[in-house]
Formats: C-alpha cells, sequence, structure tokens
C-alpha cells in the first residue's frame, strides 16, 4: 500500500512528520536530499523512537578530531538512547563482553583445598572493537519514493 | 604462608617499594655545583611537600622499619622484599615532592639528582632491583627530557607520578611526558600521595589525616577516568599505567559506571572507541598492597571476578608502609594460575623488565 506523506516543496531538510496507518505510527524524515521512514516504535522497550534526535554516525582516530562517517545518520530513541540507522534501522551499540556469569561458591576447590574461580575470566575477549558495531535491534522501516511533487511510503498489508 | 616460604617456591616481582628521601647532602654528590651553593644560600632542607603524604610518626608510614642509612635501607629490602630470594624483583621508588615545587629549573635539577642517586645507591647495589624515576609533571615538557635522558638505561621501568595533581593525568597538556614515557616504554606509574596545591578532594580541603589518606582513591579514579575519557589510550595505544598503593577493590562499580555512561553519552569523546573498561584491563594494572578488605575473605576472590581479568594485578609489599592487610595472605588465597600472575606475570607484561 502506498500512502502518500506530502509535498517534496513542503518538506525541508531536517524536516521530519509522524504519520499513522492503520495501527502503525511512522516517522518520515528528511536528511540533506534522502528521505527515510522508519517504525516509531523502539524494539527495545517500545519508546517513541521517531521522536529521537537525528545526528550522523561520527568516529575518532584520536583525541579532538571527528570524522562524519559518510552515509550514515543515526536515530536516537529518546527513552533510552538505542541508535538506529535510518536507511537500514540497524542499532550500533557497544560490543557486547563475551562474559559469562556463574556465582562464586566457597565450595568450589581443587584437590589442595584451594578455591577455583570460574573459568569466565580467562575467556574475556582482548580484541580492539570499532565503535559502531551491529546491535540486537533492528527498527522497521519502509521504502520512500518521490514522483513529481509527491513522498510516497509503501507499507506492507492492505 | 609469608614472604620466605612463598619465595622458595615461587618467582615474584614486588612493584611498589619505597626508600626514604635523601637529605641535600646525600644528594650534593649528585647536584651541579651551581645547585649546590643555591641550596646553602637558601638553606634549603627538602620539599616542603615531603611529610605531607606520610607523617613520620603516622603508624601507616612505617617510618620504624626503614633504614636509617642507604646500607641499611638496602639490607632490608633485601630481606623483607626480596626475601633473599635469587628470584626475586623489586621496583623501587623514592618519592621527593618536586611537584610541589614552583621553579621549573630546580624541580628538573632535584629529579635528576634523584634519579642519578636512586640508581647509583640502590640499583646499581642490587640487579635484582629496578627504578621508577621522579619526573616534574608540572612541567610536562621538562618531565619528557627527563624520561629522554634515562629512558634508555637498563633497568628504569617506570616514571612516578604523584596522584594528587594540578590537572588529572589524561588532560593533553600533558602529552610530552606520555608521549616520552609511551616512546621508551616506561610505565606511567601513579602513586598515593603528592601535593599539586589544589584540594586533596573534589570538595574541597580536608583537615585530618584520616580523611586524605582514605579519600586518596577518589583522587586517582578521577585520574583514571580522565585518562581513559580524554584518550590517553588512543593518542598514545602502547601506554601503559600502573596503579601503585591506590587500592583496587573499587574497579568493579567503576567499570560498570563508566561502562553504562558511555554507552549513551559517547557521543562527546568520539575517540573512546569502545567500553572504557576494556582500556582497563588492556592498559591498566594495580598493585594489590593496600588490599582495602580482608585477605584472607571470600570477597576478594569475587572482586577478582567481577573485574573480568586475572591480568590486572601485580604483587607489592609497599615496604616499609603499614596498612594492616598482608599481601602475602591475599596470594595464598588465589587459586595457582591466577597466584602465578599475580606474583610475577602480569608485572612482566606491565614493565619492560625481564
Amino acid at each position: 500500500m502506498r500512502v502518500v506523506v506530502g509535498r517534496v516543496a513542503d518538506f525541508n531538510a531536517g524536516d521530519r512528520v509522524i504519520i499513522h496507518v492503520g495501527e502503525r505510527s511512522i516517522g518520515v524524515f528528511r536528511v540533506h536530499g534522502s528521505f527515510y521512514a522508519i517504525r516509531n516504535r523502539c524494539p527495545h522497550a517500545g519508546g517513541p523512537l521517531c521522536l529521537g534526535r537525528v545526528q550522523p554516525a561520527i568516529e575518532s582516530p584520536a583525541p579532538g578530531t571527528v570524522e562524519y562517517v559518510p552515509d550514515k545518520t543515526l536515530l536516537a530513541c529518546p527513552w533510552h538512547g538505542w541508535e538506529y540507522d535510518l536507511a537500514t534501522g540497524q542499532s550500533y551499540t557497544t560490543p557486547k563482553l563475551r562474559v559469562r556469569h556463574y556465582p562464586v561458591s566457597i565450595e568450589c576447590a581443587d584437590e589442595t583445598g584451594s578455591p577455583v574461580l570460574p573459568d569466565v575470566i580467562s575467556r574475556m575477549e582482548g580484541e580492539r572493537h570499532p565503535r559502531l558495531v551491529e546491535g540486537p535491534y533492528k527498527a522497521e522501516t519502509f521504502p520512500v519514493s518521490v514522483e513529481q511533487e509527491f513522498i510516497f511510503v509503501d507499507i506492507p498489508g492492505g | 604462608m609469608n614472604a620466605h616460604e612463598a619465595s622458595a617456591t615461587q618467582r615474584f616481582i614486588d612493584v611498589d617499594v619505597h626508600v626514604p628521601a635523601p637529605s641535600v647532602h646525600q644528594l650534593a654528590p649528585y647536584l651541579s655545583s651551581y645547585w649546590n651553593d643555591y641550596i646553602d644560600a637558601a638553606g634549603f632542607r627538602g620539599s616542603m611537600a615531603l611529610n605531607y603524604a606520610y607523617p613520620p610518626n603516622a603508624v601507616t608510614t612505617g617510618a620504624e622499619r626503614s633504614g636509617s642509612t642507604v646500607g641499611e635501607h638496602l639490607a632490608l629490602i633485601r630481606r623483607h622484599c626480596l626475601a633473599d630470594s635469587a628470584n626475586a624483583r623489586a621496583i623501587v621508588s623514592v618519592y621527593y615532592g618536586v611537584e610541589a615545587m614552583g621553579s621549573p629549573d630546580f624541580s628538573s635539577a632535584l629529579s635528576r639528582a634523584l634519579n642519578d642517586w636512586l640508581l647509583a645507591e640502590y640499583v646499581g647495589a642490587d640487579d635484582r632491583l629496578c627504578a621508577s624515576i621522579v619526573v616534574p609533571p608540572q612541567y610536562p615538557e621538562l618531565a619528557g627530557e627527563e624520561i629522554e635522558r634515562l629512558g634508555g638505561t637498563e633497568r628504569v621501568v617506570q616514571v612516578s607520578l604523584p596522584a594528587r595533581s594540578a590537572k588529572p593525568y589524561g588532560n593533553r597538556t600533558y602529552y610530552a611526558m606520555l608521549a616520552a614515557a609511551e616512546r621508551h616504554r616506561l610505565t606511567v606509574g601513579i602513586q598515593f600521595g603528592g601535593m599539586s596545591w589544589v584540594p586533596s578532594t573534589p570538595c574541597g580541603w580536608t583537615n585530618f589525616y584520616i580523611e586524605d589518606y582514605a579519600g586518596m582513591s577518589h583522587v586517582v579514579q578521577a585520574q583514571l577516568a580522565s585518562l581513559i575519557i580524554e584518550g590517553s589510550f588512543s593518542k598514545f595505544p602502547d601506554l601503559r599505567v600502573a596503579l601503585l598503593e591506590t587500592g583496587w577493590t573499587w574497579l568493579p562499580w567503576f567499570m560498570w559506571r563508566m561502562d553504562k555512561e558511555w554507552k549513551g553519552i559517547w557521543r562527546e569523546v568520539p575517540w573512546v572507541n569502545e567500553p572504557p573498561s576494556m582500556y582497563i584491563r588492556r592498559h591498566v594494572k594495580f598493585s594489590i598492597q593496600p588490599i582495602d578488605a580482608p585477605a584472607g575473605g571470600q570477597d576478594v576472590l569475587t572482586t577478582i571476578e567481577q573485574i573480568g581479568s586475572e591480568d590486572v594485578l601485580m604483587f607489592a609489599s609497599d615496604f616499609p608502609h603499614i596498612q594492616g592487610s598482608d599481601p602475602w595472605e591475599l596470594m595464598s588465597r588465589l587459586p595457582p594460575p591466577l597466584r602465578e600472575k599475580v606474583a610475577y606475570r602480569n608485572a612482566a607484561a606491565c614493565y619492560r623488565a625481564e
């Protein structure tokens, strides 16, 4: 189902609008020359994702230097700050520290009677992780097209 | 287990051993005639900060355990710290309070003299000893020059920095000093104490010694936060830092809180590329003394597990200071693989010592 959002001329760079189609609330964004549509519901805890701040993705090789990551804009949910790529809906986050936890117990002992620490400590990951690491959540996105002077969003279903 | 029993069974590196500050008379052979004349004309008897962090008669200072001459103190180190063992190593440092001195030239000259004295009289007298050198951190370029001078010297392994500084050590004004330390692979050793003419706590001056003493952990937490958040480990990827006599059992909550905040408000400091706790596990190590917990208790093991790394703790006696906890007792509580790491493997990775 194609839904008309509005006229291109009325939609400036930096603008956003939230449209309601059936049960869905969808945010439509213009970032520079491109349009994006993303579900107004954060997969993390259901917050109003499309009310959040839109910011370019950034990286830094050293203190004092900040670089924009080309073609990547992030929308941050106002509830807990989870960030999503506007184009793909992919969340970005810290790398998960691959540490399992075990209860520490004085009953764990080796044959000398010394307490044995769980194996978890030796599994701590030591490699560097890049700043932008894909997170566990993906927000629903919708194709946006511009025909003549109108903006359309494609929504699955009738 | 005590030191002698331990030494019979394992190798160890004691990363925090203190030697008493020399008198101006003892330093004279290591100073130029210009500075000796200056000292004589001024009646200088030592930095005014000398007894600030360690009041001479405070129990914790352990003054009665120190030797009154270099020879006596060296013998005490050999007995108590090296346990008369060929397998032992120790890193010795001398505190003089140069960070409290305003004159860039005098503080630098004293730093040079102290280092030459330490190398000649202690490190030169026993090849099991390594040196942590004195620099004037209030003048980072001059500190860098002293690091350049001695950075290539054998058994110089660390730069001593007092915990209390005028600005936290991650500040970019310290880059000349940190760069030199990284270049020469000297560990930056942040040690209990210091007097930098700023209040001893984040909310002002203390009035009583216990406040100062217990409050030192707040100071070093601020130093650690600064180094991480200002991006010192991004700017200097090979930089190694040791926190000595600063406690470490506060690490779990510190790591957790830093990581949590970083997830939400990283955007101000994008050069912090990964969770702050990862920088700690990779770049920072801690001497075990003082333990800030009963040495024989289960709490200590739980804390080590919460820190999430076997690689951050290093054995230290903190001789001659008396902290009320026995580091050898802690060692005896550790499972053998971890005990070996704390005894010497972690220190061997932290320092460019053998």
